[in-house]
């Protein structure tokens, strides 16, 4: 990663609200392509509701989201997705009576548009899904639909990837493999943004994180220095432990 | 051999000869017609049904709608029947086009704000205010075009342009793309597709196959009131047999009527006086017990049923 490459998503003093609840309450970041950036925080922290406004779910109440410098804000999801925008959601959402590979195959065909889609037999066999392919998607357990839902993300070819608790579940053998799926796909250039609770395999994975707290950014940079500061320290374990 | 193919050859092929040399052989051609029509509106059913999710209670809006602007086209414009025919399914495609935002509903909302639109539609045309236009409550007679054998066989084509439309869904994909929008419309959109899109050509298709159908039915039957083509009936009868074979797949819905509309008959003829104790039954067994239909007998074999 170029510390001064573009942009590929930059958001700035982004709010959303639900009813008089401040999810988002001006955060701002930004992303490069080829970056790892790990959003975390403690639960209600406006992670998830973060991505849902980068992914088009919701609209912003305030604050501008901008993909390339265009504005993105409250554009439909499936516009963002042939823009090059991509998400898996913390609790897997896959076509559950179409099989794995007609999951895929949607993705495919609809995808970003700009990019010739690989094969569906090529992507299957990546995220080990080959033996699974003519299994409708009810038959999953819940890492394999995991796998199929980000297959189905990277089979409309995104630039820009969120992974919403992607690792939560796996055992350590399948997070050492995905996490090593997930660099590869950032070494190609693709921009990644990590929400995830596990520490371990955010410090293993990312250039860079974003702590929030109550919809804003308390600290930027390495999770290493991320852990030795008292603010970062009070709000994950409470104010006794902090300095 | 591309599955497309073999499902026109093996299932739409055969159905649609056997209708056509049918009234050849058999004498009730009334029977028969109503066999057909419903084929056509279970067919319809199954599209926006089977493949979006949205359960039509209201279906025969469009039904009754397309008699009316088949009524209309023959007693004002003196059109001919097949003109007033595509009339009919146009008239179809519009009241689906009026009724668009209704697909922002979901679920029973979505179900009983059709059944109360299509409840609007009857009360529109049969308003005697409406006379000069619609006839009122007092009902159509268009004795210039009567003419059963042709309107049999214009009700025989649009069920082969309707289980081609099936077989067409159920081979490409945009009918999966519109099953990934029943199934998870948000995971839908981020696999790229349009939902909405999806959804309101869906809805416009089953639309138009109904508003043909009732054009066809107006011109068979010729003389009508409003009660008759915008019976709920035939939104029942449709949802029901298209549900009994199971949606989703072409056969289902082909399957679910000659069976159900058999048995119906057949009790009509025999029994009339169990006639709904045997169908109420029949229909609560369907849901207890094969709520996915009776394709669902093969598929939970892991049978493919095309």
């Amino acid at each position: 990663m170029s510390p001064k490459a573009r942009p590929i998503l930059n958001v700035a003093k982004l709010v959303k609200r639900f009813g008089g609840f401040h999810a988002l309450d001006g955060l701002s970041f930004h992303v490069v392509p080829g970056e790892i950036l790990g959003l975390v925080g403690p639960n209600g922290s406006g992670k998830t509701t973060a991505i849902n406004v980068i992914s088009g779910l919701y609209a912003p109440d305030g604050g501008e989201v901008t993909l390339d410098g265009q504005p993105i804000g409250g554009i439909a999801s499936h516009r963002l997705v042939h823009r090059g925008i991509n998400r898996t959601f913390q609790v897997p959402k896959p076509f559950m009576s179409l099989t794995v590979r007609e999951n895929v195959q949607v993705a495919l065909s609809h995808g970003r548009p700009a990019v010739a889609p690989p094969s569906v037999a090529d992507l299957l066999d990546e995220y080990r899904l080959t033996e699974l392919a003519d299994r409708p998607a009810s038959e999953l357990n819940s890492a394999q639909q995991k796998m199929l839902d980000l297959t189905r993300a990277l089979a409309t070819r995104p630039r820009l990837l969120l992974l919403d608790e992607l690792a939560a579940g796996l055992n350590p053998a399948e997070l050492d493999w995905i996490a090593g799926r997930i660099k590869a796909l950032a070494a190609s250039g693709m921009a990644i943004i990590v929400v995830e609770h596990l520490m371990g395999f955010i410090e293993h994975i990312t250039d860079r994180v974003i702590v929030l707290n109550a919809g804003k950014e308390i600290f930027e940079g390495k999770l290493a220095a991320a852990v030795q500061e008292p603010q970062v320290i009070e709000v994950f374990l409470g104010g006794e432990h902090a300095a | 051999m591309p599955s497309a193919l073999k499902h026109t050859l093996f299932i739409l092929a055969p159905l649609v000869i056997v209708l056509a040399v049918l009234p050849g052989v058999y004498q009730n051609h009334l029977l028969l017609f109503n066999f057909v029509i419903f084929l056509v509106l279970a067919q319809g059913v199954n599209i926006i049904y089977g493949f979006t999710g949205y359960l039509p209670f209201g279906y025969v809006g469009f039904f009754g709608a397309g008699a009316y602007g088949f009524a209309i086209m023959v007693m004002h414009l003196q059109a001919p029947a097949l003109l007033a025919v595509l009339a009919a399914g146009v008239v179809g495609i519009l009241l689906g086009l009026l009724l668009t935002p209704l697909l922002r509903l979901s679920g029973a909302y979505f179900a009983i704000a059709n059944l109360a639109a299509s409840l609007a539609v009857l009360h529109l045309v049969a308003n005697p205010a409406l006379e000069s236009i619609t006839k009122g409550p007092y009902g159509v007679s268009l004795t210039g075009t009567f003419n059963p054998n042709s309107a049999y066989m214009a009700a025989v084509v649009v069920l082969a342009l309707t289980v081609a439309a099936v077989v067409y869904l159920k081979n490409s994909s945009f009918g999966l793309a519109l099953q990934a929008v029943r199934e998870d419309s948000v995971s839908a959109a981020m696999a790229g597709v349009n939902v909405v899109k999806m959804r309101v050509l869906a809805w416009l298709a089953s639309a138009l196959v109904a508003g043909l159908a009732g054009g066809i039915y107006a011109w068979y039957v010729s003389v009508f009131y409003p009660d008759n083509v915008f019976s709920g009936e035939f939104s029942i009868f449709a949802i029901v047999f298209a549900l009994f074979g199971g949606v989703a797949t072409i056969t289902g819905p082909i399957v679910g009527v000659i069976i159900l509309y058999g048995i119906y008959n057949l009790i009509g003829f025999t029994t009339p006086q169990y006639f709904q104790l045997i169908y109420g039954l029949l229909i609560m067994g369907l849901v207890l017990f094969l709520p996915a239909g009776l394709v669902s007998l093969a598929t939970r074999r892991g049978w493919h049923v095309p």
